[in-house]
Order: C-alpha cells, then sequence, then structure tokens
C-alpha cells in the first residue's frame, strides 16, 4: 500500500504539549519536559499574550518533528488553530486534545471524537440495515 | 450498470476461457478473504471505538483531579512553585516508546510511556508542601498514562479507519467491477466458441454432403464404365469393336492431314 504512512518503531520519543501554564507545570513536574541543545523545549506555554501565529508555528514543529510521539493540546487552544488541526490526518504523533482547568471540555469541538460519534451513528445505521 | 456489459479484450479461445476461468477463481477467492479481514478489522474497530470514547471520559475525571492536586500543591507550596518547576525542565524523563501490532495486517501503533532516570524535581517543594507535590506529580503520571493510552488508540482509530475503507473499496471493486467483468468475458467467449461450433459443424455436413455426392457421381461414373466395357467385351467376342469397329469404306472423305 503506498498511500499509508509509515509508522516508526522508536525506542522512546517525547510528549509535546500546547497548553496553558498550569497544565504545562503539572506535566513538567510528572517528568515530560525536554530542552535540547538549541535550549527548544517540548511544550508551548499559551497566556493571553501568546499571537495564534506562535501557536501555529508550535504546533507546526512538534507535528513535524521526528522524536515527538503524541502532541498534547489544550482544547482552548485547539479551537483557536482549528483548521490545522482538523486538517491534520496523520497517525504519528498523536494528536490529543486534554481539557484545561479554566475551559469546560466540549467534546463535540474534538476533532478525533466528533468524527467517533459520528462513525457511532453511521454503524448503528449500517449494523441495522445488514 | 456502467460496469454490467464490459468484458476484457480477449481472443476468444479455450486457452483463454480456461485462464478466465482460473481468473475467476482466484477474484472469487480473493473476495472472500478481503471481506474476512473487513469484518476482522471492523470487530476490531468497534472495540477502539467503544473504548476510545470511554477513556475520552475518564479523561476529563483524571484531567480534573489533577488540575485539584496541583491547586493544593500551589496552595501549600507558594505560587512560586511553577518558576521553580519551569527552571528544573532539562531531559524528559518520562517518555514514549511506539511499537507496533499486527491486526489482520494493518500495523496498528501502540504508545506505551517509561520513566528514565529521576526527575529534577525531586528536591521541588522541600521546604514546605513536598507531599502535596508529590500527590500531583503521581497525579499527572497518572493522567499521562490515561492520555498515553487515549493517544494510541486514537492513532490506531485513524490508521483502521483508513485501512477498512481501503479494503472495503477493493472488496467492492472485486464484487462489482472485476468479478462481473471475468464473468462477462467468460459468457463472451462461450457465446463465440458456440458459433465456432456451429459454424464448424455446419462446414462439416457440407464437405459430407459434397462427398456423398461425389462418391455417388463416381459410382454412378464406374457403373457406366463397367456397362461399357461389358458391351465392348461383349462386341469383341462378336469379331466387332464397339468403338474402334468403324466402317472406313462407308465414311465419307477424310479431311487433309497437312503436316
Amino acid at each position: 500500500m503506498a498511500g499509508r504512512a509509515q509508522i516508526p518503531t522508536k525506542s522512546s520519543a517525547l510528549i509535546a504539549m500546547i497548553a496553558d501554564e498550569d497544565t504545562i507545570t503539572g506535566f513538567l513536574l510528572a517528568g515530560v519536559g525536554n530542552v535540547d541543545l538549541r535550549r527548544k523545549t517540548n511544550y508551548l506555554i499559551v497566556d493571553s499574550k501568546t499571537t495564534v501565529k506562535a501557536i501555529e508555528d508550535a504546533f507546526k514543529e512538534f507535528t513535524t518533528k521526528e522524536d515527538v510521539a503524541i502532541v498534547l493540546i489544550s482544547q482552548y487552544v485547539a479551537n483557536m488553530i482549528r483548521f490545522l488541526v482538523d486538517s491534520y490526518n496523520t497517525p504519528i504523533p498523536a494528536i490529543l486534545e486534554i481539557p484545561s482547568k479554566d475551559h469546560p471540555y466540549d467534546p463535540a469541538h474534538d476533532s478525533v471524537l466528533s468524527r467517533v460519534k459520528y462513525l457511532f451513528s453511521a454503524e448503528s445505521v449500517a449494523s441495522d440495515r445488514r | 450498470m456502467s460496469g454490467q456489459n464490459q468484458r476484457l479484450n480477449v481472443v476468444p479461445t479455450v486457452t483463454m476461457l480456461g485462464v478466465m476461468k482460473a481468473r475467476l477463481v482466484g477474484a472469487t477467492r480473493g473476495h472472500a478473504l478481503l471481506k474476512k479481514k473487513s469484518d476482522a478489522l471492523t470487530v476490531q474497530f468497534r472495540q477502539i471505538l467503544k473504548k476510545i470514547v470511554s477513556t475520552k471520559e475518564s479523561m476529563g475525571d483524571v484531567m480534573k483531579a489533577s488540575s485539584f492536586a496541583l491547586t493544593e500543591a500551589k496552595y501549600v507550596a507558594g505560587e512560586n512553585i511553577k518558576h521553580i518547576v519551569l527552571e528544573n525542565v532539562q531531559t524528559a524523563t518520562l517518555k514514549v516508546r511506539s511499537r507496533q501490532e499486527n491486526i489482520a495486517g494493518v500495523k496498528l501503533p501502540k504508545f506505551d510511556y517509561f520513566t528514565e532516570g529521576e526527575t529534577k524535581n525531586d528536591l521541588t517543594g522541600l521546604a514546605r508542601g513536598g507531599q502535596q507535590i508529590q500527590l500531583c506529580r503521581a497525579a499527572y503520571v497518572k493522567a499521562i498514562e490515561v492520555l498515553v493510552e487515549l493517544a494510541s488508540l486514537q492513532t490506531s482509530f485513524l490508521t483502521l479507519d483508513e485501512a477498512i475503507k481501503t479494503t472495503n473499496r477493493r472488496v467492492n471493486a472485486l464484487e462489482n467491477v472485476v468479478k462481473p467483468r471475468i464473468e462477462n468475458t467468460i459468457t463472451y467467449i462461450k457465446g463465440e466458441l458456440d458459433e465456432l461450433e456451429r459454424e464448424d459443424f455446419f462446414r462439416l455436413k457440407k464437405i459430407q454432403g459434397y462427398k456423398k455426392r461425389e462418391i455417388e457421381r463416381q459410382m454412378a461414373a464406374a457403373k457406366n464404365f463397367a456397362e461399357e466395357q461389358a458391351a465392348e467385351h461383349l462386341s469383341l467376342k462378336r469379331g466387332i469393336s464397339l468403338h474402334s469397329a468403324q466402317d472406313i469404306l462407308s465414311s465419307e472423305k477424310d479431311e487433309d492431314i497437312i503436316f
């Protein structure tokens, strides 16, 4: 199959994050954070001063980096760059939308979960037909 | 349907008929196999769907718990704890390992998280609130665990979705395009071969009739000849040749022969 994306098997990969300060702090406390030789971090703290452009750039950087396996993104941040998140369809790195403290989680906005819901309804219709 | 009247462009021969029949058998077997694969993938897909929905829901709870733990830690250790944490970032101690799982020929990625080395945050909150910070850390590690599981489910979901689509497309292509086309070709070849056979039969019949007539003609000629022979024999016995016994005298003047 030519169209299928290759799945790299790696012994170790990072988890990248784009979220608000509190969420990042928590995950950094767990030991996710990484700073490489060029002083580049694998996370982006989004506050009221962060521009959408910066978020877009960070998202693009994390999704194209080889050593990133999962990108965690706060849902309200994901909503800012919804078009990018929705158009992203490679299996690795996986994009995960996480709830943040200040913003309640809305499953309707999640790109994957909406597809899941859509498929669920479609599948139940299809299984009726069979 | 457009695919109904199509057939492959082949020479209608017995060999081609055999080839086409073999291809039809192959297509049927391939169709059955792909159908099975598609069913297996769909079963897996449904399981993953269910898991995704439940894990997404549990993720909300876990994130809530960890956020609460962080707030507790902040309350006890002071607001500036986050600066210490942000300063202490060097290399990741919690990493993800990805491996492949094979389901009906489709490779699905699976993530595992593991810790490597020790965190720099061990001494964070030594002055005050150390216990809360360790609790908070544990809560976030738990959150990571759930998130990593969710990530592998999600990537499996995307990969499986793609695989199922391709497989179903192939099943349908085999069922609705390839097989009817081959069947049409087989009927075409059979029809054409029948036509040839009829033609051949007709030709044989014609030849047979011709031969029969020929034989009759020959028989008649032979009979004639035999009768003539008999007549001549008889006349020879009597001393006259039937053909050669021409009366020279009675004949009129011959034409002059000029050399």
